[in-house]
């Protein structure tokens, strides 16, 4: 039933997207009950999660993006 | 100490991101803010000659766009009157009260605080996106502020699952450890 770092990583790194299932999480909350490092980590990839969600983060789309270049390089 | 260079080949793809952030989050309207990023960039090539290299190159852009968002808000009010502020009592006549110090903000309320501590998390995060390699950064931009479907990501960059997931962690580690100083 113990899983290896890499495995708890990748479940964690899942579950910030919720694409972990209930037993992954099992394993993973198994794994982290023992582990400290990964625990760590754990904790700090959801606080990332909460991070990234509550930020105002906007991104141009790759459309106007090109748009832009096109812009610009006739500027030049 | 190092001297930068201008690459304004590059600054659409580097930084048109990070500067329409800063000029969304001040203007708030997406066209003008992507107006003026526009702007910036032609005006960051006309003067070019006058950069020192003393700053880096986006602390440079940021720095016309800060002029330009300016420029935006002295256009849109340049009649005189409206740059006036004006206070006048509350006309709504169910409020208790008309005293002035009823009106003003609540000192232990941070509220207030939020939306701006959010803009300088976007640009945070968005700062120490753009110092990852550029594969992660993309899938993990695609798969965390785009929300795209892992199957989607792998068919538009012809990965697999697993090579994927490898950046997204590799992505998230290297991010963590960027925002550790001032976030976590």
């Amino acid at each position: 039933m113990m899983i290896s770092c890499e495995k708890a990583a990748v479940i964690c790194n899942k579950a910030q997207y919720d694409e972990a299932s209930v037993l992954d999480k099992i394993k993973l909350k198994l794994h982290t009950f023992i582990c400290k490092t990964c625990a760590k980590h754990s904790k700090n990839n959801a606080k990332l999660t909460s991070l990234c969600n509550k930020a105002s983060i906007n991104f141009l789309t790759d459309e106007e993006k090109r748009k832009m270049n096109e812009n610009f390089n006739k500027a030049k | 100490m190092e001297t930068n260079n201008l690459n304004p080949d590059k600054w659409v793809n580097l930084y048109a991101d990070y500067l329409f952030n800063y000029a969304v989050t001040r203007v708030s309207d997406a066209e003008i803010a992507k107006d003026l990023v526009q702007d910036t960039f032609i005006a960051g090539l006309k003067s070019a000659k006058n950069f020192k290299g003393d700053a880096a190159e986006r602390t440079w852009l940021i720095a016309i766009l800060k002029r330009k968002v300016i420029d935006h808000y002295r256009k849109i009010n340049s009649k005189k009157g409206k740059a006036e502020v004006r206070m006048t009592y509350s006309s709504q006549t169910d409020a208790e009260g008309d005293w002035i110090e009823e009106r003003i903000a609540d000192p232990n309320s941070n509220f207030e605080n939020d939306s701006l501590e959010n803009e300088e998390l976007g640009l945070a995060i968005q700062n120490c996106i753009s110092k990852l390699p550029k594969k992660q950064a993309q899938v993990f931009t695609m798969k965390t502020i785009k929300g795209m479907e892992t199957e989607d990501i792998c068919n538009a960059l012809g990965i697999n699952a697993s090579n994927l997931w490898v950046m997204i962690h590799r992505a998230r580690t290297g991010l963590m450890g960027c925002l550790n100083q001032n976030w976590f």
